[in-house]
C-alpha cells in the first residue's frame, strides 16, 4: 500500500527524544538494528514522522533514505499518527467472505475518512488490517484495541456513536 | 487439595471475546467462596473450536462450557464448583446417534473425533506460561535424548526417514534441508537456525495457536535442529501482530534459560544454543525464506535470487535453515515416538498430520489437525459441521493468496501435497476458507490479487507490474466492461508471471485467478457476456428491483433514496430507475416488506 506522509505537525517531547536515544543505544550492537529501533520508536511516538527518522539517521549513521525505505516497506510502520479513535477493520479472508468489505465501506461513508487515513482534526483514523486472528468472530473490527465481532454494516452507526 | 481444574482458553480468538476477564472474575469469585484451595484456574492455549468461544473445560469430569460470558461466572462457581451441578444452559450438547442432544465432553464431539493432534497436542491442555507443565507432558525429553544418545547425523537421518515435509506450504523435505545445512559448508564459523512465524496468509492462524498454546515445543525443536546442523544461535521471526504469542515466547525463552535448557551448557553436555526473537512488521513477502532473512538483517524484506541457497549463504551470509512453526512442533514427537509411529499417519508421499484453520462460511470455525489423506469432505462436513443456514457449498480456498479453490467435484480427493497441486491448489500453510453460493469467485480472486499487488515488494517486474495489470483487468470485468478477450489476456499474463517472477510470492500470485478460471469459468463468462454477478456481490453488475406484489407503496424507500431514483405514489407499487440508481442499497435495507431485491 502506498503510504501517505502525514500533514499533522510533529509534537515530540524531550522525554520522548530521550527515550528514543536510549533505545538506539540499547540496540547499537544488535545485528540488523534498524527494524528493532523503528519498532521501539513507533512504540514511543505512536508513529514514525520524518523528524524521528532524522534522529535515527544521525545517531546510527544509516542514511535517511534507507530508513525511510524500511519504514515505508512494512505495513506495521505508520507514517501517520493514529486517531484518538483508532478503527481497524479486519480484511483477512475469513472476515472478507463474511462481508467485512461492506463494513469498511460503511465506516468510510459515515466518518468521511478513507482507509489508511486520519481525519484532519486527529479524532478518527480508519485502517484496513490483515487477519487479527479472531476468525471465529468474523467479521471483526477493533476500536482502540477493543474487539467487536459478528458484525453487520447496519451495526456501524450504533457502535461509532459510542465514540463520538 | 485441588479437586477441580478449570481450563480456560487464552488464545487470541477467545481473548477477543473476553476470556481474560472471565478468568479474573472467576478467580475472584472462587476466592470469595473460599474455594481457592480446591479449585484451580488454568489459562491454556487454543482448544480449536473458536466458533464456540470462549471455551472453558472443568476437570476431572470434563464438563465442556462454551460461549461463556462474564455474567455466567458467578453461577458456574456457585452451582458447579460449590454444589456440584453443572450449569446445563451453557454446557455443550452434541447430537448423538439417537438424534437427541447430549451433554458432550470436548474429546467426544464430532469436531474432535476425526482429528489427530500431534502439532497441537499440548494446545488447550497445558498452561503455556509454565514450563513445568510442558516438562510434565514429556517436554524437553526429546532434546535430552538427542544430546545424550544420538549423533547429529542420526538426528538428521531420523527426520529424513520420518518423511516430514515443510508445513509452511512448499513441502520441502525437512531432513534434506537439515542435511544440506550440515554438510555443504563444513568449515563455517557460524550457522543459524530460524523459525518462520510470520504467518502472512490472511485467515490462517495455525502457527499463532501453536506459539500461544505450546511455545516450548518450538524452542525444543529449534535446539534439536541447532544440534543437528551445528548451529549455536537461533532466531524466531514472529509477526508483531501476534502480541499474545510474542509474550508467551518471551516467557518461555526466559524459563528455558533459567532451567538450563537454552544457553551455554545444555543438559551438562557442553552443547550451546541461544534464541532471539525478531518481530516482523506486516509484510507478506517476509514469509519467503530469503526475504525473511533480509528482514532480520534490518532491511526492506526483499527476496534474493537463489542460488546461493540459505543452506550455503543465508542469514548474515552464513549457512541457515528456516522451518515453519508447525514443522518444528512435529520434531520432538518424531524423536520420542519414532519414525514408524509418524509414518503410520498420512499418505505415500505426505506423512503425518496437517493443521488447518477453518474459516469463512462454515459452522465450526476453528483449528483442526487431521492425518494427511483425510478428504476435504470429512474436514468440512464431519469436523467443520458443514455450511451454515442451509446454503450450498461452492468452493474451499486453500493456500491463501498463493493457492487455489477446490470445488465440489474434488471434495473426495485425499488431502496431501501432490494431490492438492494436481487439482490446481496447494497445501499452503493451512488456511482453509469455505465459500458458499453467496460468494462471487471473481470477487474472491480479485480480493487475493489486490492482496498480492499490495504485498509485492517491487523488486522484480513480472510481479510488480504484472499483478497490477491483472488486477486492472479484473476491475474492468467487475465494473461490467469486460470482454471475452480480457479473460484470455488474464490467463496469458498469469502464466507469464508464474514463470518469470523472482520468488514464491510472484510465482504463485496468479494461482487464485487461474484456479477459479479453471473450475468456475462460468462466473467470469456471466460477468463479461451477461453482465451479471450470479452470486449478487459485484455492485456494478447488480440491479435493484422492486417486486410489484410485495410493495405496499409506503414511500419509505423513495424518501430514503439519496439520488431520487425511486418513483411511485402512495399505496401503489414503486419503481426504481436503473439510470439514476447508484446501487447504494439503502432502499433494500429500509424496506420493511422485503419487496426490494438485487440481481
Amino acid at each position: 500500500m502506498k503510504k501517505k506522509l502525514t500533514s499533522v505537525t510533529f509534537r515530540g517531547t524531550p522525554e520522548q527524544e530521550a527515550a528514543l536515544l536510549a533505545v538506539i543505544e540499547k540496540h547499537r550492537d544488535t545485528p540488523g538494528l534498524l527494524m528493532p529501533i523503528l519498532q521501539d520508536a513507533q512504540e514511543i511516538y505512536g508513529y514514525l514522522p520524518v523528524e524521528v527518522m532524522q534522529i535515527i539517521a544521525k545517531e546510527t549513521g544509516h542514511p535517511i533514505e534507507e530508513i525511510f525505505g524500511v519504514a515505508s516497506f512494512y505495513s506495521q510502520f505508520s507514517l501517520n499518527p493514529k486517531g484518538e479513535v483508532a478503527i481497524a477493520v479486519c480484511l483477512g479472508t475469513a472476515c472478507y467472505v463474511k462481508g467485512s468489505g461492506e463494513i469498511l465501506d460503511k465506516i468510510v461513508e459515515i466518518l468521511g475518512v478513507s482507509a489508511g487515513d486520519t481525519s484532519a482534526d486527529g479524532k478518527y483514523s480508519v485502517d484496513a488490517t490483515r487477519c487479527i486472528g479472531a476468525c471465529g468472530l468474523a467479521p471483526v473490527l477493533t476500536i482502540n484495541n477493543e474487539v467487536y465481532g459478528r458484525l453487520t454494516a447496519a451495526d456501524m452507526a450504533g457502535i461509532l456513536k459510542q465514540y463520538q | 487439595m485441588v479437586r477441580t481444574h478449570v481450563l480456560i482458553c487464552g488464545g487470541t480468538g477467545c481473548t477477543s471475546s473476553k476470556s481474560e476477564e472471565i478468568m479474573k472474575v472467576m478467580e475472584a469469585e472462587i476466592d470469595a467462596k473460599g474455594l481457592s484451595e480446591e479449585v484451580k484456574v488454568v489459562k491454556t492455549g487454543c482448544f480449536g473450536l473458536c466458533a464456540l468461544g470462549p471455551i472453558m473445560i472443568v476437570y476431572p469430569e470434563g464438563t465442556f462450557y462454551h460461549s461463556v460470558k462474564v455474567e455466567d461466572v458467578a453461577e458456574i462457581v456457585e452451582e458447579h464448583f460449590l454444589k456440584g451441578r453443572p450449569v446445563e444452559r451453557i454446557v455443550y450438547h452434541d447430537k448423538g446417534d439417537d438424534d437427541v442432544h447430549h451433554a458432550t465432553s470436548l474429546s467426544e464431539t464430532a469436531f474432535y473425533k476425526k482429528q489427530k493432534r500431534v502439532a497441537l497436542r499440548n494446545c488447550g491442555v497445558i498452561n503455556p506460561e509454565n514450563i513445568d507443565e510442558y516438562i510434565a507432558n514429556d517436554g524437553y525429553q526429546a532434546l535430552g535424548k538427542v544430546l545424550t544418545e544420538m549423533t547429529p547425523e542420526q538426528v538428521i537421518d531420523t527426520v529424513l526417514a520420518s518423511g516430514l515435509r515443510g508445513r509452511g506450504g512448499a513441502g520441502f523435505p525437512t531432513g534434506r534441508k537439515w542435511s544440506l545445512a550440515r554438510t555443504l559448508v563444513p568449515d563455517a564459523d557460524q550457522k543459524y537456525v530460524c523459525c518462520n512465524a510470520d504467518e502472512g496468509d490472511p485467515g490462517a492462524f495455525m502457527d499463532r495457536s501453536i506459539l500461544e498454546g505450546d511455545p516450548h515445543a518450538v524452542i525444543e525443536a529449534m535446539a534439536i535442529a541447532g544440534y543437528a546442523i551445528g548451529a549455536t544461535q537461533g532466531y524466531i521471526y514472529v509477526r508483531a501482530e501476534y502480541p499474545i504469542a510474542i509474550k508467551r515466547l518471551e516467557i518461555a525463552i526466559a524459563q528455558a534459560k533459567e532451567y538450563g535448557l537454552l544457553g551455554d551448557n545444555i543438559f551438562g553436555t557442553g552443547f550451546k544454543f541461544d534464541l532471539k526473537l525478531r518481530f516482523g512488521a506486516g509484510a507478506f513477502v517476509c514469509g519467503e525464506e530469503t526475504a525473511l532473512m533480509t528482514s532480520i538483517e534490518g532491511n526492506r524484506g526483499e527476496p534474493r535470487p537463489r542460488p546461493p541457497f540459505p543452506a550455503v549463504k543465508g542469514l548474515f551470509g552464513k549457512p541457515t535453515i528456516l522451518n515453519n512453526v508447525e514443522t518444528y512442533a512435529n520434531i520432538p514427537q518424531i524423536i520420542l515416538k519414532g519414525v514408524d509411529w509418524f509414518t503410520s499417519m498420512g499418505t505415500e508421499t505426505s506423512k503425518g498430520t496437517k493443521v488447518f484453520a477453518l474459516g469463512g462460511k462454515i459452522q465450526n470455525t476453528g483449528l483442526v489437525e487431521v492425518p494427511m489423506g483425510t478428504t476435504l469432505r470429512e474436514v468440512i462436513y464431519d469436523i467443520g459441521g458443514g455450511i451454515p443456514n442451509g446454503k450450498k457449498f461452492k468452493a474451499a480456498q486453500t493456500g491463501g493468496p498463493s493457492g487455489g479453490c477446490i470445488t465440489p467435484e474434488n471434495l473426495d480427493v485425499p488431502i496431501d501435497f501432490e494431490n492438492l497441486m494436481a487439482i490446481g491448489s496447494m497445501m499452503g500453510s493451512g488456511g482453509l476458507i469455505v465459500m458458499d453460493e453467496d460468494s462471487c469467485m471473481v470477487d474472491i480472486a480479485r480480493f487475493f490479487l489486490e492482496f498480492t499487488v499490495d504485498e509485492s515488494c517491487g523488486k522484480c517486474t513480472p510481479c510488480r507490474v504484472g499483478t497490477k495489470r491483472m488486477l486492472e483487468i479484473l476491475d474492468k470485468i467487475i465494473a461490467g466492461n469486460g470482454t471475452l478477450e480480457d479473460i484470455d489476456k488474464l490467463e496469458e499474463l498469469a502464466n507469464y508471471i508464474k514463470s518469470a517472477s523472482l520468488c514464491g510470492l510472484g510465482q504463485t500470485a496468479p494461482n487464485p485467478v487461474l484456479s477459479t478460471l479453471r473450475y468456475l469459468r462460468d462466473e467470469y463468462i456471466a460477468q463479461v457476456v451477461d453482465k451479471k454477478c450470479p452470486a449478487g456481490v459485484c455492485k456494478n453488475l447488480l440491479q435493484y428491483k422492486i417486486i410489484e406484489d410485495k410493495c405496499k407503496g409506503c414511500t419509505l424507500c423513495s424518501r430514503k433514496c439519496p439520488v431520487g431514483a425511486i418513483s411511485g405514489t402512495v399505496k401503489n407499487p414503486h419503481v426504481i430507475d436503473p439510470a439514476k440508481c447508484v446501487k447504494c442499497g439503502v432502499c433494500m435495507s429500509t424496506c420493511k416488506f422485503g419487496a426490494i431485491i438485487k440481481e
